[in-house]
């Protein structure tokens, strides 16, 4: 039985006390960040209204929803275009086959643009590729550098040598090998994806390899002489203490490996008019539209978030491979 | 004692460095009977860990060798199980997998699953530590990763124990718990142990023979004490055996009368 002159007032109380707790605990994650965002967006809009360039004024953010609106509708446009085209194609087809059992029929492919949403995805799929093939090579020449001294000491200027090459310098060289020498009638992968992935794998192998060796080097010397003691042979003692013991330090090299092979393969793609987002941005650049500068930015954008979305992807991997649970990874 | 059973004869290493070879051990010469239990004491850096390693096989003595059961030592093997001063578990591994690891690795093609299954659960009952089979060593203890660490040693069914300073970095309770432990492991299984230790009362309490070393460089065996007390020993009644101080008493005028302690 409670009088409710008394128990109101502190329930009042309690209610205001629990809301600011709320605030507390939930500011800085989420309100601050938010802030941070739109102080941003104000900044870059009112800037971009006091600037023109010969595209016309500069883009807003206002402006750059608009362009991704617009680029997300075209997308959708061209999806329907080309069921549309292989719709008809698949009833002439089944019309000639009626006419004649025996006709020889063709199936083509759409032939459309790619849309912006397609060089996506055309450059995701390169960029995995890429890093791909670089860890494959990168994660064993760590781990045997980091065992042999000897090695090491062998390879080591090479790596400092080729670690700093720009992916432009090597993209032409790239390029002519994979002309001169993948020379196929019916080939399995397009020459442009060839020459982008392979110039990303070239510039992404090196943060692995550094990250594996120094891991691998790094072992507790104790750990190596359990190795010893039970005679484990090379391939136990690299599968049982070697890699659970440098996982860590290689999934760290992974992550810079696979940031660095995102950057790269934008300006490769560009360089290149290799399909993917890089030449989504050079041909908007090419095109001069008043459109333009606000398209390249939605592809910055773009950009910039699927590297964050890929480094996260990243360190969802580390912890759950990692078996130390209790270290920070951020 | 009986016939010998490891001998290390002339032992001397140098080790290489920017001022030319540095002599860390001369002449070692030291007779272990099969089923002894054996200390070696002597202050820090005369080369206690460094004759360990050399029985061990993880160090090549560069004069001298040792010689195991007729056969020379040239190698690191499970034969000469190591327990290391900071346990040595794969912290990836829990304790049942840790010493699952060596004995596969041992008898690999000897053992069933089975068998092997059952002589893991019986080295982790023997360290009384079946509790904690599925814990990672994060997870326990310092205490119990050393008990983890000496199961995975026992589990290799070992010639030799070769202990490094097993209880250095333990508690006052703990250390005793642990050496309880041992000796009851000792008992049973009468294995040859050799143990480095810096405490004078575990030397006593454990050892058959305490292997006084010389301080560096060039260290060598000092003088070698046989400590008669019949086993089994219990450290309370020894607190009161006069025996017990006397050799006590013998390890510590060795210690810091014999030999200077050099600056620390």
């Amino acid at each position: 039985m409670s009088n409710p002159n008394i128990a109101t007032p502190i329930q009042e109380t309690l209610k205001a006390a629990r809301a600011t707790a709320l605030i507390k605990r939930w500011a800085p994650p989420i309100i601050l960040p938010l802030l941070g965002i739109l102080l941003f967006l104000l900044c870059w809009q009112g800037l971009a209204n006091n600037i023109q360039t010969s595209l016309g004024q500069f883009p807003g953010p206002l402006q750059v929803s608009e362009q991704f609106g617009g680029l997300v509708s075209a997308h959708l446009r061209e999806k329907e275009k080309a069921s549309a085209f292989y719709e008809r194609q698949e009833k002439r087809n089944a019309a000639l086959l009626a006419k004649n059992p025996e006709a020889e029929i063709k199936t083509r492919p759409y032939t459309g643009k790619p849309t912006f949403v397609q060089q996506i995805f055309t450059s995701l799929y390169t960029v995995m590729a890429g890093f791909v093939i670089a860890s494959l090579i990168a994660i064993p020449l760590g781990i045997v550098c980091g065992l042999s001294k000897t090695i090491y000491t062998a390879i080591n200027p090479l790596i400092q040598v080729f670690k700093p090459v720009s992916p432009l310098a090597w993209l032409p060289l790239v390029t002519m090998l994979v002309s001169a020498l993948y020379v196929s009638d019916d080939p399995l992968f397009a020459k442009s994806f060839l020459t982008s992935a392979f110039t990303v794998a070239l510039c992404c192998l090196w943060p692995t390899v550094i990250n594996t060796t120094v891991g691998v080097a790094g072992i507790d010397q104790d750990l190596n002489n359990v190795s010893k003691v039970l005679r484990l042979s090379s391939l136990t003692h690299v599968r049982r203490i070697v890699l659970p013991a440098a996982l860590p330090m290689i999934f760290t090299g992974l992550r810079l490996s696979l940031g660095t092979g995102w950057m790269v393969l934008i300006a490769a793609e560009m360089l290149a008019q290799n399909p993917g987002l890089g030449k989504f941005i050079w041909d908007e650049f090419q095109n001069g539209s008043s459109n333009s500068l606000g398209r390249i930015m939605v592809a910055v954008i773009v950009i910039g978030l699927i590297g964050f979305a890929l480094d996260r992807l990243m360190l969802l991997l580390q912890r759950l491979f990692s078996w130390d649970k209790n270290a920070v990874l951020r | 004692m009986s016939q010998t059973h490891l001998e290390l004869t002339g032992v001397g290493i140098d080790f290489p460095t920017d001022k030319g070879l540095f002599c860390a051990l001369q002449n070692v010469n030291l007779k272990i009977a099969k089923g002894e239990f054996v200390s070696l004491i002597g202050h820090s850096g005369c080369g206690k860990s460094t004759v360990l390693n050399i029985v061990a096989g993880l160090y090549q003595a560069t004069n001298g060798g040792v010689i195991l059961d007729g056969r020379e030592v040239d190698e690191p093997g499970p034969e000469r199980a190591v327990v290391f001063q900071n346990h040595s578990l794969l912290p990836w591994l829990s304790c049942y997998e840790n010493v699952e690891l060596a004995v596969r690795q041992v008898f690999q093609g000897q053992k069933s699953r089975r068998e092997m299954r059952e002589w893991i659960e019986h080295n982790l009952a023997l360290v009384h530590m079946t509790h904690a089979k599925h814990k990672r060593p994060s997870e326990i203890s310092g205490g119990m990763k050393q008990r983890i660490g000496i199961a995975r040693a026992l589990a290799m069914q070992p010639k030799v124990l070769l202990m490094d300073e097993p209880f250095g970095a333990l508690d006052a309770l703990t250390r005793a718990h642990l050496q309880d432990s041992l000796m009851e492991i000792h008992a049973e299984l009468g294995n040859t142990v050799i143990m480095i230790t810096h405490d004078v009362d575990e030397a006593v309490l454990l050892s058959d023979r305490i292997v006084m070393m010389s301080n560096g460089p060039a260290a060598t065996v000092g003088d070698i004490l046989k400590v008669e007390l019949e086993r089994p020993r219990e450290r309370m009644a020894l607190a009161h055996d006069s025996r017990y101080h006397e050799y006590r008493a013998a390890v510590l005028e060795f210690l810091y009368q014999r030999q200077h302690r050099p600056a620390a």
